[in-house]
């Protein structure tokens, strides 16, 4: 057991799969002289090469295209987009091209194509670099979404998702690098298909995912100190996502919170609320609430941008009011 | 002046292009018979490109077009029974019946579309010989497009990262005048689009479309350079569009005078005269090919007739990978 950050163990995972596979490469903006925006690849152009760690020019669509095309023709490409606010530049390329390839050819060709961006609020960069959008990519079929919120998923999605024959997108937020945890030695290998119990509990099932799961632990600590015992889910793959687990936690605690921080209205928190009203509404005490971003551009001045994204204090609050202490 | 091709060579060119030219005929009848729907966009008046430049790729090369790419599919060698499937969106069609007329694939003869956002494929053609290159494999990858692709910024980052990283991609730009309605003076500040192409630093070269010899003669010329190891290389084909851009246009956008203008320079009767002239080929020859092609062609209908709906069951197949397929 050693202690990792969350950057170190994305690039745990960069540095096993390139060693262990000459068809992965990395490839993205400033991933190579520069280290990588977050300093995800730093060291490793000097270890791999160019060819390997391949810096590209400002072309979103260009490069997340090229990455496709690549994995076209058997390699294994892993590209790297700053920001998910970036990755609209190549939105054409991964639902056009990615998520749609297998199908429109009538399953003939597959891309094994991996995409990671940053997401998320927190570190003051305002409205065009803070935002979450995982509710973009997890409305469409043929994508997979992962969102670790751990050092160990930090490390094992990304080499779960090499793995994977179809495209992957993964959301790492931004507030995450720099956040330690413990790697088992040797590190575990980790699946894409369920959602995990972060905390078990019985009266609230506190579902999150990403970024949101710090604040959500420490929410569930608060309410023990209160006698509310909160189980806390922690999503990890939004698409296709694990309902059997939500059901099950839901089916136990009869009430449930959703934190995420993308905007309320037609997010990703929007769908987990419609499912659970859909399939586990007769299991429910009360109705469920959500915790999520406030329906604003994110602001610059960090008062105003705590205030548009979820908080510990509101997600204590919303289960409060769900278990009828509110 | 470029040499003329033997006999077995022209034989070979006037066959393709006639069975463009039939198939194509036939789609339209099927279309207003309603066996074919969705958008239709044919090829006529084109031919000599498809043709000449294909022949200029080996089987290893990769080849992407647009949504106007019944002819490549046809001159690749995708036979002419799974294509029309595919027009009625049958399941032995190409592409399972998935596709259709727009997205006909077929990884076998390396033909990756049939894609039809415009400019969407070139990132692909990027990557695709991005991934030879570094795997060291000699193999060329041909993108096609319209020359309305060069006003998105898909067609600009495509050059630029080809060009810097010198991948062996072809772009085969096939410039019939009309970005659907619109005309490339109406669209482009620069409309020498060859100039364009230089800008990036890459080989770049305008040949005639409509002479299926000219055509051929400077596309191996370009590839073969490319195949060395000279990166990648612009080719303009000017042609010219026969029909409508598909089956719902009015054509209001140009006259019927400019059309018939370009008709007398049709790929086909312009090639079979140069043919002849030079005691290579007969009208006989002409007539045995449209006797084979009608006998493909109607083959190729019945087969499509014949051909099953996929089960509705099925409806989600393909959208992933299976699980231990």
């Amino acid at each position: 057991m050693s202690e990792v950050t969350f950057r170190e163990a994305v690039r745990m995972a960069l540095r096993e799969s390139m060693h262990a596979d000459e068809r992965v490469f990395l490839m993205g903006e400033d991933v190579g002289r520069y280290g990588g925006s977050y300093a995800c690849s730093m060291g490793l152009l000097e270890e791999f090469g160019e060819a390997r760690i391949r810096d590209t020019p400002l072309s979103e669509s260009g490069f997340v295209g090229a990455g496709i095309g690549a994995a076209l023709v058997g390699m294994k490409p892993i590209v790297e987009v700053m920001t998910v606010n970036f990755s609209l530049l190549a939105l054409d390329q991964i639902i056009n091209n990615a998520a749609t390839l297998r199908h429109m050819s009538g399953g003939q060709v597959n891309v094994p194509v991996v995409i990671r961006m940053s997401t998320g609020a927190g570190k003051q960069l305002a409205a065009q670099h803070s935002h979450s959008w995982e509710a973009f990519y997890t409305h469409v079929p043929g994508l997979k979404v992962l969102s670790p919120a751990t050092v160990v998923d930090a490390r094992g999605m990304l080499l779960a998702a090499l793995d994977d024959p179809d495209p992957v997108v993964i959301f790492e937020h931004s507030g995450l690098y720099n956040m330690k945890g413990e790697m088992p030695e040797p590190p575990p290998a980790v699946d894409l298909t369920h959602a995990r119990v972060a905390r078990e509990g019985t009266d609230v099932t506190l579902i999150t995912h990403g970024g949101c799961l710090r604040r959500t632990t420490e929410a569930a600590a608060a309410l023990a100190e209160r006698g509310i015992s909160a189980e806390v889910l922690d999503l990890r793959v939004l698409r296709p996502l694990d309902w059997n687990t939500v059901f099950e936690s839901v089916a136990k605690t009869h009430r449930a919170v959703i934190v995420d921080e993308g905007w309320k209205s037609w997010g990703f928190s929007a769908e987990v609320s419609a499912r659970i009203a859909e399939d586990a509404f007769w299991m429910l005490d009360a109705p469920v609430r959500r915790v999520a971003g406030v329906e604003v551009p994110i602001p610059y001045p960090t008062h105003l941008e705590q205030a548009s994204i979820p908080q510990t204090a509101q997600v204590i609050a919303a289960a409060l009011e769900v278990v009828g202490h509110g | 002046m470029t040499a003329l091709p033997g006999r077995g060579h022209a034989l070979h060119l006037l066959t393709q292009m006639v069975r463009i030219r039939r198939f194509e005929e036939r789609c339209a009848e099927l279309y207003s018979a309603g066996k074919i729907r969705g958008f239709l966009h044919l090829y006529i008046g084109e031919e000599a490109v498809a043709t000449g430049a294909l022949r200029a790729l080996g089987p290893d090369d990769a080849l992407l077009c647009t949504y106007r790419e019944h002819g490549h599919a046809l001159v690749r060698g995708v036979p002419m029974n799974k294509v029309m499937a595919e027009m009625f969106g049958k399941q032995e069609g190409c592409s399972r019946g998935r596709g259709g007329s727009m997205h006909l694939f077929d990884a076998e003869h390396r033909l990756y579309g049939g894609n039809a956002i415009v400019a969407g494929h070139l990132p692909l053609a990027v990557g695709m010989g991005l991934g030879d290159q570094m795997a060291g494999r000699q193999r060329v990858t041909a993108c096609f497009f319209g020359e309305g692709a060069i006003a998105e910024g898909e067609f600009h980052e495509s050059m630029n990262l080809a060009a810097l990283w010198k991948l062996p991609v072809l772009f085969a730009c096939e410039n019939n005048g009309y970005a659907m309605g619109t005309a490339l003076a109406r669209s482009e500040s620069q409309t020498a689009l060859t100039v364009k192409a230089a800008s990036y630093g890459m080989p770049a070269v305008s040949v005639d479309g409509m002479d299926v010899v000219a055509v051929e003669t400077e596309t191996r010329a370009i590839v073969d350079a490319i195949r060395a190891g000279g990166g990648p290389a612009f080719i303009e084909y000017k042609t010219y569009r026969f029909r409508a851009h598909s089956m719902f246009d009015a054509e209001l956008y140009r006259d019927k005078a400019e059309v018939d203008e370009h008709r007398k320079r049709d790929p086909i009767p312009s090639f079979l005269r140069r043919m002849i002239a030079a005691n290579t080929l007969t009208e006989e020859d002409l007539a045995h090919i449209e006797a084979k092609v009608a006998e493909e062609l109607s083959e190729a209908v019945a087969f499509a007739e014949a051909g099953t709906w996929e089960p509705i069951e099925e409806l989600t197949r393909d959208v992933y990978t299976e699980v231990g397929a």
